[in-house]
Parts: C-alpha cells; sequence; structure tokens
C-alpha cells in the first residue's frame, strides 16, 4: 500500500519549472497552423472560391455570405469601449436583427452565461465580414488561449493573442477569407489594449478602430467626439451614439446596440438593445437627427 | 454592376378592400448602402381618388412621374374630365411599351376607385408594360419578395378602410424591416369613392 502512495505522490513545489524535456514539449506540440481543409479539386482553387464567394468584385456570385456590419472599439482613461450593430445581411435581404458581434476569447467566461454584474476576466474579439470565418477563428483563439493558460500558468497577452490570430489569416491570405476583427483586453503586462486584425494579414496596435459597411459614419461622430479623458458614463453614450449613426446612414447595420466595457478586472456587458427607441429618444429629446421626418 | 432596379432601392404595395383601396410606399431614396433621404415618396396622385406608385431608378421615378403629370394633365384638357384608374392604367401601359427597347427602369402600381362605377381598381406591370390585373394586392420595389409573403399572411377579403390602413401598414413595415434597401419611414393613402385618407407611418430608421 505505501509502495502504491508513494509512486502517486510527489513533493508539493516539484512541479514548479519545466524540465528540458517538458520545455522541448511545449514549443513543439502546436498544432500546425495549416488546419486540414479541403478544398475544391482543381488546379487553381484560390480563385475559383473567390469567384464564388466574393460578393464585392462579382455581384451575382453563387454563395452568398452573411456580410456587413458595423462594430468600434476604443482606448479611453477608463479602460476600452467595444460596441457594435446586430445585423447579418445576405445580398439585400436582411437574414438576422439579433446577432451578437461581440465574442469573449476566454476559457474563464466559457459556459457562464448566467447575467452577473461582477466583471468577466478575458478578452473580446469582435465580429465583421463573413460570420462563419469570425465565430470559427475567434473560437479558435478562444482554444489557443485557454492552451496556452493551462500551459504557461498565466493569460495570454493581447498582443500574443491578436498575433496568434494574424499569423492565422496571413497563412490563409488568397483563399477567401472574410474578416475584420478587434480584439480588447487588459493584462497586467500591457493595460487596456486594443488590435486590428484582418483577413490580410494586418495586424495593428491602436487607440481606436471601426470596421465594417458602416466605419466611416461611426469615425464621424467618434473622431468628432473623443478624448481620451473621456468619463466612463461619456465613454458608453459616445459608444452607442457612434453605432446609431451608423445604423441610420448605412443600410447593411442596423438592430441592436450591443455596448462592453473592458476593464482592469474583465469584461461588463452593458446591454443589448434596439436601436429603434434610441433613436427616437435621439431625436425628439436631444433634437438630432433633424433630417428624419415625424410629421406629415 | 448592381441591376439598376436595386441601387435606389423602395417599396410599393397596393391593396383592395370593401369599396376602397389603399397604396402604401417606403420613404427612403439610398446610393447603394448609403441612405441619402428619409423623405422620397414613391406615390403620385393623377386625380381625386387615382394613384400611381412608382419604384426603382430613382432618377426614373421622378422622370416617369413628370411625363405622366403632363399626360394626364392634357388628358384632363382634352376630354375636361379627371382620368379614370382603369384609363391611367392603359395609358401606363403604353407609354412604357413606347421605350420597348431602352426602357424607364420603374415598376408601377396603380391604386384608385372608379368615380363612376364606384368600383376599386389596382394593378401593377413590368418596366415595359405589361399590366398585371390583381383583385388582392399588388407590390414592387426590392421589398416585393418579402411583401408577397405579408401581404399573403395578412391580406383578407372585404376589408373595411380601417382595417385596411392597418392591414397595409402592417404588410409594409413588416415587409421593408427585412430589407436593408427600403424602409426609413412610410406613406399611406387609404382612397374611398369621395375620400382620401392620407398617413405617415413612423417606421424604424434603421
Amino acid at each position: 500500500m505505501d509502495k502504491l502512495i508513494a509512486q502517486y505522490t510527489r513533493s508539493s513545489h516539484q512541479n514548479e519549472f519545466y524540465s528540458e524535456q517538458e520545455q522541448h514539449d511545449l514549443t513543439e506540440s502546436h498544432p500546425p497552423l495549416s488546419l486540414k481543409f479541403s478544398l475544391p479539386p482543381i488546379d487553381d482553387s484560390r480563385a475559383f472560391l473567390r469567384a464564388m464567394t466574393d460578393d464585392h468584385s462579382n455581384p451575382s456570385c453563387p454563395i452568398k455570405l452573411a456580410h456587413g456590419t458595423t462594430t468600434l472599439a476604443f482606448r479611453f482613461q477608463g479602460g476600452i469601449i467595444v460596441a457594435t450593430d446586430s445585423r447579418a445581411t445576405a445580398g439585400n435581404w436582411i437574414a438576422s436583427q439579433t446577432v451578437k458581434k461581440v465574442i469573449p476569447v476566454s476559457r474563464l467566461s466559457r459556459g457562464e452565461d448566467k447575467p452577473t454584474d461582477a466583471p468577466t476576466p478575458g478578452l473580446l474579439g469582435t465580429m465583421a465580414g463573413g460570420a462563419a470565418d469570425c465565430q470559427y477563428w475567434l473560437r479558435y483563439l478562444s482554444q489557443q488561449c485557454t492552451l496556452h493558460e493551462i500551459r504557461h500558468k498565466r493569460r495570454i497577452t493581447v498582443a500574443a493573442a491578436s498575433k496568434i490570430l494574424a499569423n492565422l489569416t496571413y497563412g490563409y491570405k488568397g483563399y477567401g477569407l472574410s474578416m475584420g476583427t478587434m480584439l480588447a483586453g487588459m493584462t497586467p503586462q500591457e493595460g487596456p489594449a486594443l488590435y486590428y486584425i484582418d483577413s490580410d494579414g494586418t495586424r495593428l496596435p491602436g487607440n481606436l478602430f471601426c470596421v465594417g459597411s458602416g466605419q466611416t459614419f461611426a469615425y464621424g461622430v467618434l473622431d468628432a467626439n473623443y478624448r481620451y479623458d473621456l468619463s466612463e458614463e461619456e465613454a458608453l453614450e459616445l459608444g452607442r451614439r457612434s453605432i446609431l449613426a451608423a445604423m441610420h446612414r448605412d443600410a447593411y447595420s442596423g438592430g441592436f446596440i450591443n455596448l462592453y466595457h473592458v476593464k482592469e478586472e474583465g469584461w461588463v456587458h452593458h446591454g443589448f438593445n434596439d436601436m429603434n427607441p434610441i433613436f427616437w429618444k435621439t431625436k425628439l429629446e436631444k433634437g438630432e437627427f433633424s433630417n428624419v421626418t415625424s410629421e406629415l | 454592376m448592381s441591376s439598376p432596379f436595386d441601387i435606389n432601392g423602395g417599396a410599393c404595395v397596393a391593396m383592395v378592400g370593401k369599396d376602397c383601396v389603399a397604396i402604401a410606399c417606403d420613404l427612403r431614396l439610398g446610393m447603394q448602402a448609403l441612405t441619402v433621404s428619409n423623405n422620397f415618396p414613391k406615390l403620385f396622385n393623377f386625380g381625386p381618388s387615382t394613384f400611381l406608385g412608382l419604384t426603382g431608378l430613382a432618377t426614373d421615378v421622378s422622370t416617369v412621374s413628370d411625363l405622366f403629370r403632363y399626360k394626364v394633365n392634357m388628358y384632363r384638357l382634352r376630354e375636361e374630365r379627371n382620368i379614370a384608374p382603369q384609363t391611367l392604367a392603359n395609358l401606363v401601359s403604353s407609354s412604357l411599351y413606347e421605350k420597348r427597347f431602352g426602357p424607364f427602369f420603374v415598376s408601377p402600381v396603380v391604386a384608385g376607385v372608379n368615380y363612376t362605377t364606384g368600383k376599386p381598381f389596382i394593378c401593377g406591370f413590368d418596366s415595359i408594360g405589361c399590366i398585371d390585373f390583381a383583385k388582392d394586392f399588388i407590390v414592387s420595389g426590392t421589398a416585393s419578395e418579402q411583401l408577397f409573403g405579408t401581404c399573403e399572411g395578412l391580406w383578407e377579403p372585404d376589408m373595411s378602410p380601417d382595417d385596411l390602413f392597418e392591414t397595409i401598414s402592417q404588410a409594409l413595415l413588416s415587409a421593408v424591416d427585412r430589407d436593408a434597401l427600403s424602409g426609413w419611414g412610410a406613406q399611406v393613402y387609404i382612397i374611398e369613392k369621395d375620400k382620401v385618407t392620407k398617413r405617415l407611418l413612423k417606421g424604424r430608421q434603421d
């Protein structure tokens, strides 16, 4: 019996550091970046995929993917604000008005959807472009971040997480992936950090980004009113107002305003609210949107 | 290059009730994704109880409505009476076919109550003038597929003017809320033999 116990017992600090073998395993055991996706069995599969799915260069392409979005994120004194619309379109058809375009990228927040006011630790990713591409690769990123957490016993930095995604999109460059993503998070090493990653392989750190078909409208409001020393209240309102402007002018944005605030302890959700009552309140109480007729 | 019918966006619907008709349109004018105006009505009046709805390319909507204003004014001077909806339908049809090999990019809808018979009348057209007579409803514009669905679901025979207003409003608003290129408010006309009621619908502004 003693022998058996001894076999499964080790001193509590025995595994504090990695052995040479373990370090080797850690660096070498990453899954290969080229996951095995089947490609069309023809000479130039890239050109074929582009012809079939890219409705920007070919509006009558036979496979229409969900598109159209406004998302924004900006850094300020109190952390990072992340805001999105909720519309998904396939051509002119509005496929959904209730898409959740902010995706938590964190093991700790998984399966923990019960409403709570306490901040949830981890990163946030936003979704613009192909809905399936964003959902799949942010889930993949989530997996990689969790593995990182287990291997290194600490949370991944936003810089590292964004680089995983950027290397990935660069690896598939030309194969027709369509995504414009922002990663926002706060780590002890970096403080509040915000990165823009897209399907061309671009990866940019920055203070303020808007992504999607409504980005120009959102930039218009955001640039005009943005300051780094915004209060939390002002920052949330600015995020909301910028998305509202984009929803109004951009045909492919609309639905609900999804608002998040990333703080030191994690992110806090500030509601998923229908734009319609917010729009009429903004118009009638503040006198904005005077271009809209409200009487005959 | 996208279809000229889908550049500016817009939707129009007409419905028959008991001794009344209704015609409604959205108010959007856009350039592809960009909404330019929220106040671009697509319904035009051509007599005490005769209306023409025009969807499609906005420049042709303006041109065609002006053309028919001229033609209907000439008709009224010559005949010394108002034009009947049936007559307007034939005028629209033959005028559009004149442009058979270079058509206007519009999908017109005619709705009215005939002032001699008192009977409601609606019809729709393709861009080169083929008339589509209907006993129930006519739809046109970028949300036409959605409008077919809502109208098939909501329309019933012999509705009163109030019921007809409710039905056409719900049909139009529900349809344009599923179309990216139309919406942003709507206008409804309820046409009875000797009364026309105009209403503005506050639609979603996204």
